[in-house]
């Protein structure tokens, strides 16, 4: 059966967008209003509280970037109702009027002159009622090009490049053919590789902005001087075999497939074009995976070599990884094992149908390891110091 | 399932051809060890001089210090030593050309 002409199944939203899951969110707008948004989300199983360390005092880019990635979270089609939960009213507004655009349920408290206990109530009333709303949302038929699929690899090792990444490319080419869109990012583990994807761009206009995203990222990495043996590539990376970054990032690279790049997004931008769209990124894994959900991507393929167990809370991530070392010894965390590949037991097509399957199976309801074993890592990018 | 004899699996890896480096894909011990060109699904052989664990990397080529390591087609990186052919590559003796403070001493 070839993996292409599966049902697959989801939530259309009122704006019309595809999730895989029906979360309801309790978004905690500041590290403040973490406590409460905890209490709520334990006074109402089922609903999931997203703490985060920020929030506060942030300025300029920084703040829109903070801004923006809250929205775009409580935006995912993956999340059904949002219940939006700051320490003042005015910041707690602009993130409710974010997310209602997308016309889902959404409902904002502020803590000041309430108190913990009476936003808890008031916020656990209201959660209740989201989730059992939420609940009679059934899934419904969709198709493969309404599936935002995002992809960035972790702890990578030369099996990354020679066998997971390749095995990504394959499904990332099939869904951008099926007319899917797809993210990628990971700005600084292009090094070296930087003029391949240069020249995937679909014009001049993109091209540019590629470069300029890229050089400025290197530019701010640079400007600090520091010895970056360890850091990029990490300590997992070098234990793995991996000696550059230039040479990490050819194995990063090896996933994105062999599609034109459509289009060169800043962090936590919602894609426009259909097809391979570059984000610029931290390379961290919950940061980058974090900003991919914000952007509306809804199921995420992770190539690991050394075995990064990373997930997150609203978007299901998929692991695969073409170490046999890492398969046997980190088996809870793998959703597949394509070490076959590096025995020459299985051809890079053959990979592909399967993880094609694998992530057809999550879509349509399947959990991933990582959402069984509870990694809802949600981190946020800080581009520079509050004031 | 496909179909290769598993007695056929390779002990390393390149690439592509002219790459200077082949990737063990699992422990290698010195002497001769059995790869494919993944590129091209080309046989080939080589002979190794250092123990090379899973994932690990050894020359195809001598180089020498300040000479480019091209894997992947491109350059990985800039020779710190002089490598000789079968020798373990890895950041004692390889590294990055964008970043030269990244390396180890």
């Amino acid at each position: 059966m070839a993996a292409e002409s599966k049902q697959l199944t989801g939530f259309r939203r009122p704006n019309g967008a595809v999730g895989i899951r029906n979360r309801v969110v309790i978004l905690p707008v500041d590290d403040l209003s973490n406590a409460s948004c905890e209490a709520i989300a334990s006074v109402v199983p089922g609903t999931l509280a997203l703490p985060h360390a920020y929030g506060r005092l942030q300025f300029g880019a920084d703040l829109d970037l903070t801004f923006r990635t809250l929205i775009g979270t409580g935006a995912n089609p993956n999340v059904a109702a949002v219940l939006v939960v700051g320490i003042e009213p005015a910041w707690t507004d602009r993130v409710v009027e974010g997310i209602a655009a997308t016309g889902k349920p959404v409902e904002g408290l502020s803590i000041e002159r309430n108190g913990d206990f009476r936003t808890i109530e008031a916020g656990a009333r209201r959660a209740a009622q989201f989730l059992q709303d939420a609940s009679e949302i059934a899934r419904q038929p969709v198709e493969r090009s309404e599936i935002m699929l995002s992809i960035k690899c972790g702890e990578s090792d030369t099996t990354t490049g020679l066998g997971s990444s390749p095995t990504t490319s394959q499904v990332v080419d099939r869904h951008v053919a099926a007319g899917g869109t797809v993210l990628f990012g990971e700005t600084s583990e292009l090094t070296g590789g930087e003029d391949q994807i240069a020249a995937r761009c679909i014009d001049d206009e993109v091209r540019k902005k590629f470069l300029h995203l890229f050089e400025s990222y290197l530019d701010r990495i640079e400007r600090e001087g520091a010895n970056l043996l360890g850091s990029q590539p990490t300590q997992g990376n070098i234990r793995g075999g991996l000696s550059t970054i230039e040479e990490k990032a050819q194995g990063n690279i090896a996933k994105t497939g062999t599609v034109p790049v459509v289009d060169a997004l800043g962090p936590a931008e919602a894609p426009v074009r259909q097809g391979l769209n570059f984000m610029d990124t931290s390379s961290a894994a919950a940061e980058c995976v974090t900003l991919m959900a914000a952007a509306g991507a809804v199921v995420h393929l992770f190539p690991t070599g050394q075995g990064n167990i990373i997930g997150n809370p609203i978007e299901p991530v998929i692991k695969l990884t073409a170490n046999p070392l890492t398969a046997r010894t980190m088996s809870e965390h793998i959703d597949f094992d394509c070490s076959g590949v590096l025995r020459r037991e299985l051809t890079l097509a053959e990979a592909g149908d399967r993880l094609m399957e694998v992530m057809d199976r999550t879509v349509n309801g399947r959990y991933t390891c990582a959402e069984v074993l509870g990694h809802r890592e949600f981190v946020l990018t800080k581009l520079y110091p509050s004031a | 399932m496909a179909g290769s004899d598993p007695q056929e699996a390779p002990q390393f890896l390149v690439h592509r051809d002219g790459d200077h480096v082949g990737v063990a894909v699992t422990d290698l011990e010195p002497g001769p060890v059995k790869g494919a060109v993944l590129a091209t699904n080309r046989d080939i052989s080589a002979e190794v001089r250092h123990a090379v664990p899973l994932g690990h990397k050894f020359a195809l080529a001598d180089r020498a210090a300040g000479d480019d390591v091209i894997e992947y087609g491109v350059r990985i990186g800039v020779a710190t030593a002089a490598i000789a052919r079968g020798d373990y590559v890895h950041v004692h003796n390889l590294r990055s050309a964008r970043w030269p403070q990244s390396q180890s001493n």
